[in-house]
């Protein structure tokens, strides 16, 4: 049985075959309306969330399958002391797949080696967000047309911005990728990513503090949040919480057909006047990304495709 | 040169690093053992001046090679039989640890589900970096 914990879970083909298939229900979501039809989505959210959780919930509803769960942690047995393991025992009972949020990192993982159903990774503190990924390659993908020969800026929380991690691993493995690593100091890539990832794959990559520097370089401006849930110290988080905010004046600096992307929610990072410029494409990601669910869903669950 | 010549059946743990053998020792849970064991603190060596030696007299099964590798992949192991060494077992870094090392990062599940055990992966081999399986924390020593 195949999860989906981390995007280096899927090879590049095995990827490819996803976003191909999101593809084709992108063109024809009617055609697909029915293939889960008698199957369950849980989804296990130990943390808030709202685009993850109605994007999954969405895309089973898509497919016409059904959906249970819960959406914090207060309301499952968590709450009354719960292990994951246990969880997943009994929502192995209820449903067909499920996708799982934590706020503590790993719980996926433990969850994928007690489960009889497949698990797909919703994010994991500041560890993984796969389905992100899936979302951020199909994205990149529609837009750009390919992977390949890319300058791709990271901008803001690089070391908790879990989207982040994943989006470096999934793309090293594409040719000719160059990174900008945009960022505070304190706010940089984990040693993990810096050393593991990118260095030992000989991976074209530069970090910097300057977003303004870096614009006028990149195909691909992926902007990040900087988290409240992932400081202890408040102090911390109030210092770094301004330190990028992407406005039209530096849009100026960008090309004419660089694509702003972002995992959202924003708070105050990339300004509300930056919406209406064409190459504001955060929104468009959220339509993709229910789109590559969809497509993972019915993969992991071996549904064929309508003929 | 030591002999092994008083040890006819059992272990021989060769290069410790000097001054480490006691810690060896303790990390292996030798004191539990009801058999004989044996330190030899700064013994002279060619390859490295001087070194600790252990010896055990038991069988192999009696210490933990993955344990042994984690702290210190440069330690031969002597299997003796009839007085005599029958075997040199070279100590790999063990490809996974499971509760040897504890995950120090409080975002990891390990934090919280105290059942879990703690598995480590080796993920470069020439920097000995370890990472949990959950969270890719790194082992500090």
């Amino acid at each position: 049985m195949k999860h989906f914990l981390n995007p280096l879970d899927f090879s590049v083909e095995e990827l490819d075959e996803v976003l191909d298939l999101a593809d084709e229900i992108r063109a024809n979501p009617k055609r697909f309306a029915k293939v889960c039809e008698g199957k369950k989505l849980a989804t296990l959210f130990y943390e808030p969330s709202t685009r993850t959780r109605l994007s999954f919930e969405a895309a089973m509803m898509n497919l016409g399958g059904n959906v249970l769960g819960f959406s914090s942690a207060d309301s499952s047995s968590a709450a009354k002391g719960e292990s994951v393991s246990d969880t997943i025992r009994m929502v192995s009972c209820y449903a067909d797949i499920c996708a799982m949020r934590h706020p503590k990192e790993g719980a996926p993982l433990v969850a994928s080696m007690k489960s009889s159903i497949p698990v797909i990774n919703a994010g994991d503190g500041g560890h993984q967000h796969p389905t992100q990924t899936l979302t951020d390659l199909y994205t990149i993908r529609c837009l750009k047309g390919k992977f390949s020969g890319m300058t791709i800026g990271l901008c803001g929380d690089l070391k908790f911005g879990r989207t982040v991690h994943s989006l470096i691993e999934a793309l090293i493995r594409y040719e000719d990728i160059k990174f900008v690593l945009i960022s505070p100091e304190e706010l940089r890539v984990p040693s993990y990513i810096r050393d593991e990832v990118l260095k030992q794959n000989n991976q074209q990559f530069e970090e910097v503090e300057s977003l303004e520097e870096a614009l006028p370089k990149l195909d691909i401006l992926y902007m990040t949040r900087v988290q409240r849930e992932r400081f202890f110290n408040e102090d911390d988080y109030l210092r770094m919480k301004d330190s990028y905010i992407l406005d039209k004046e530096k849009m100026k600096l960008a090309k004419s057909d660089m694509i702003v992307l972002h995992p959202l929610p924003r708070v105050n990072e990339i300004s509300v006047e930056v919406d209406d410029d064409e190459r504001a494409c955060y929104f468009k990601q959220v339509e993709f990304s229910v789109y590559a669910r969809m497509a993972l869903i019915m993969i992991l669950l071996g549904v064929d495709k309508p003929c | 040169m030591l002999n092994v010549g008083s040890l006819k059946e059992g272990i021989v743990l060769d290069h410790i690093e000097a001054g480490k053998g006691m810690s060896i020792y303790s990390a292996l849970n030798l004191d539990k053992l009801e058999c004989s064991v044996a330190i030899i603190k700064n013994a002279r060596s060619n390859k490295m001046k001087k070194k600790d030696i252990i010896k055990i007299e038991a069988g192999i099964d009696t210490i933990n090679l993955s344990l042994l590798g984690f702290i210190d992949h440069n330690i031969t192991v002597n299997i003796i039989k009839g007085g005599e060494i029958v075997e040199k077992k070279e100590i790999l870094l063990p490809e996974q640890v499971t509760d040897i090392i504890k995950c120090k990062n409080p975002r990891c599940i390990t934090s919280i589900e105290q059942e879990l055990q703690h598995v480590f992966k080796l993920t470069n081999p020439e920097k000995k970096i370890y990472r949990c399986i959950y969270c890719d924390e790194q082992y500090k020593y």
